[in-house]
């Protein structure tokens, strides 16, 4: 074989090899090239139920940045969170952050619902509004908790208003 | 009873000690690698034949296996309602086990035991001792620019099998049987992490061809110089990679997988 | 006044592990520019007293002088650049099968040399010439014949003009046109290139036609020296059987066992 017929063959080889990666990467994957600059902003939660680290931080459904990193603060026993926006997204300073669940039994991510402040938040700021995430156990004892108080309430009722008579 | 005893022991301190011979070779070899990185065109060389000519069999393999993950995934899918997870499905599956796992196993009984036949054979008709008697180091110029080769091959093969997979997976979903192609692709994307998955592939995939390589350049160098001896190391060749490459994924997938997910 | 021996042996031992040596006590000088020869039975012990001159082995006991240097001193980079000195003949060539003949006998020159590729292209044809194989040059090393191989291995051991050429079994399994080319071409090379060979051979014709000196060994000593027609005329036991190839001898014709008439009226085996 000679030698310049194998020098191509090993170039077309390490060219298709590192075509599939990049395809693999850019679209089978979420690589993306954005140099955007992004700033950070903190909200506490009283939980944060199943949120990760690089999950999304959605407003309207758009991504508009990631969950950089979940911290613990031991004064107020809540969680913090530390988000990256994008720069090019501003929110008013009363706007809200609530962890919702993507799909039924999908994974957490952030909402934001923009309020209607004139002020926007600045990098560092702390978000006021927050709403912690919806954990399942919590749930159903509300609602179990709730049906009961609804059965007594109904015994009540239905004694005061024979007594009432 | 006691023979037992005693033939047990002796296998396994056997074992042991070719398993130092074997890393202080692997050491030998790394550090005699200059010729293979400056002398670059002899790896190139090794590159064809280890990498270049087991093309068509990961490519082919890769198609089928993503055609098959496509069609059982969708009939499993579908009993739930999911089937628009289906390229969810074949991109992990394919990206993080069977793109390096599997294009590993062909690697090594095609190109590991070819590398083992040949160096074995230059061992048996004293073309290695001819060549440290002219003052050569076999090492140096035979088995490092192969090792090299073959460690460089394996992350591309291993990605151009998930390509094909994809592909693979792809038609048979999308074109053959009619899930959302949109559905198909963003869904992929959105759950595919560049760095958890893929990467981690890609590292997977570069371990296995380190040891893959490994044990085909030791056991091409420590066969016996007879036929019988050649025919048993390149069988052991295949046969070890195998072990080893399932092995390694296992410790690596408890690594990077589930390490993550423990918050 | 005499040159230093190229090579020279005193009292050394020898063994693939301590419990059983394979050489004993070996006294052997070889002068510059001859051609000496060192036969025996196959397993005497020649090729490893071989491999023990070209540092393949390290002597167990007794020192070993080669080319000016002490063997046993030598550390691995020493042995190569000894070596540099040295070309070796191996049995059966050797050659390196994924290469021409032309790129065999150009290895030593593209790999210890910074020599331009002409002067590779015309110093490759000179030392195929000197073998009588020019016209060989683009053909595959599976193309050639048993002696066909083994000349080239001849010319790409002396592409660099060795001092010391090393013959291990040079004759084995040649016809005798073959035999005769190859006998010739170690004594001309020798005395045209100012070398000094050792032949290991047990031919005793095509030995004794070529070499000034031969040494015989048997069970790991040597048993015997002296010139050709020393040894023709030689009385010792071991040596007349050998040079005259008697089936009897200090070499028995049966290899050990029982009592002939015992063993027939053994019951059958298997």
């Amino acid at each position: 074989m000679k030698r310049s017929t194998l020098d191509i063959w090993v170039g077309v080889f390490v060219a298709a090899g590192f075509a599939g990666l990049l395809f693999l990467a850019l679209r089978v994957g979420n690589l993306t090239f954005s140099t955007s600059q992004t700033y950070q902003l903190e909200a506490k939660f009283a939980n944060i139920g199943g949120l990760k680290k690089r999950a999304a931080i959605k407003s309207a459904g758009v991504v508009v940045g990631r969950v950089s990193d979940i911290g613990f603060d031991n004064e107020s026993y809540e969680a913090i969170v530390t988000l990256n926006i994008d720069a090019q997204f501003k929110f008013p300073r009363d706007t809200s952050a609530k962890i919702l669940t993507s799909g039924l039994l999908g994974e957490q991510y952030i909402g934001l619902e923009a309020g209607g402040d004139d002020k926007m938040l600045k990098a560092g700021d702390r978000m006021r509004l927050t709403q912690s995430a919806v954990v399942l156990e919590n749930l159903i004892s509300q609602f179990l908790f709730s049906k009961a108080a609804e059965g007594k309430d109904e015994g009540k009722d239905a004694k005061a208003g024979k007594n009432g008579k | 009873m006691a023979e037992l005893f005693e033939k047990l022991g002796g296998a396994v301190t056997r074992r042991i000690w070719q398993l130092g011979y074997a890393a202080r070779f692997f050491a030998h070899v790394l550090m005699h690698s200059g010729t293979a990185l400056g002398r670059f065109s002899l790896t190139i060389r090794e590159m064809y034949f280890a990498g270049v000519m087991s093309l068509v069999i990961i490519l082919v393999s890769g198609l089928f296996v993503g055609m098959v993950l496509g069609l059982q995934g969708y009939d499993t899918l579908q009993r739930y309602g999911s089937s628009e997870a289906l390229g969810i499905l074949v991109a992990l599956s394919l990206v993080r086990e069977l793109g390096p796992v599997v294009s590993g196993l062909l690697f090594a009984s095609r190109a590991g035991s070819a590398i083992t036949a040949e160096i074995g054979l230059m061992k048996a008709t004293e073309q290695l001792a001819a060549m440290e008697m002219m003052a050569v180091d076999p090492i140096a110029r035979v088995v490092a620019p192969r090792f090299w080769a073959g460690v460089l091959s394996m992350p591309l093969l291993a990605a151009l099998f998930s390509a094909m997979g994809i592909f693979g997976g792809y038609l048979v979903g999308v074109q053959l049987i009619g899930v959302d192609e949109g559905a198909f692709w963003s869904q992929m994307q959105a759950s595919v992490d560049w760095r958890q998955d893929i990467l981690n592939g890609v590292i997977k995939s570069f371990v296995f061809g380190v040891a893959v390589t490994w044990i085909a350049v030791f056991e091409g160098y420590d066969a016996t110089p007879t036929a019988e001896g050649v025919s048993g190391a390149t069988t052991r060749t295949v046969v070890t990679s195998s072990l080893a490459i399932l092995a390694l994924d296992f410790v690596l997938t408890a690594l990077m997988f589930t390490g993550g997910t423990a918050r | 006044m005499p040159r230093a021996p190229i090579v020279s042996i005193g009292n050394v031992g020898f063994g693939y592990d301590r419990a059983r040596p394979v050489l004993h006590g070996i006294d052997l000088e070889i002068p510059e520019g001859s051609v000496v020869g060192i036969m025996g039975q196959s397993g005497c012990g020649k090729t490893t007293l071989l491999r023990l001159i070209a540092g393949w082995l390290k002597a167990g006991s007794g020192s070993m002088r080669v080319l000016g240097s002490d063997l046993g001193s030598l550390d691995g980079a020493g042995i190569f650049a000894l070596r540099r000195k040295m070309g070796m003949l191996f049995q059966f060539g050797a050659l390196f099968t994924d290469m021409t003949v032309f790129d065999n006998v150009a290895f030593q020159m593209r790999e210890h040399t910074d020599l331009p590729e002409e002067l590779i292209d015309g110093l490759v044809r000179m030392k195929l010439e000197a073998v009588g194989l020019r016209g060989a040059a683009e053909l595959m090393p599976s193309a050639l014949s048993g002696g066909m191989a083994r000349r080239v291995a001849l010319a790409r051991a002396i592409a660099l003009d060795p001092q010391l050429m090393l013959y291990d079994e040079p004759f084995t399994g040649l016809d005798p046109i073959s035999l005769g080319v190859i006998a010739r071409l170690i004594r001309t090379l020798n005395d045209s290139l100012g070398q000094t060979s050792i032949v290991v051979s047990h031919d005793v014709e095509e030995c004794f036609a070529i070499v000034d000196y031969v040494y015989f060994m048997a069970a790991g000593r040597i048993v015997a020296h002296g010139t050709p027609a020393q040894m023709r005329g030689s009385q010792e036991a071991f040596v007349s059987q050998f040079v005259h190839g008697e089936t009897d001898g200090p070499i028995p014709f049966h290899y050990p066992a029982p009592a002939y008439a015992e063993d027939l009226e053994a019951p059958a085996h298997g």
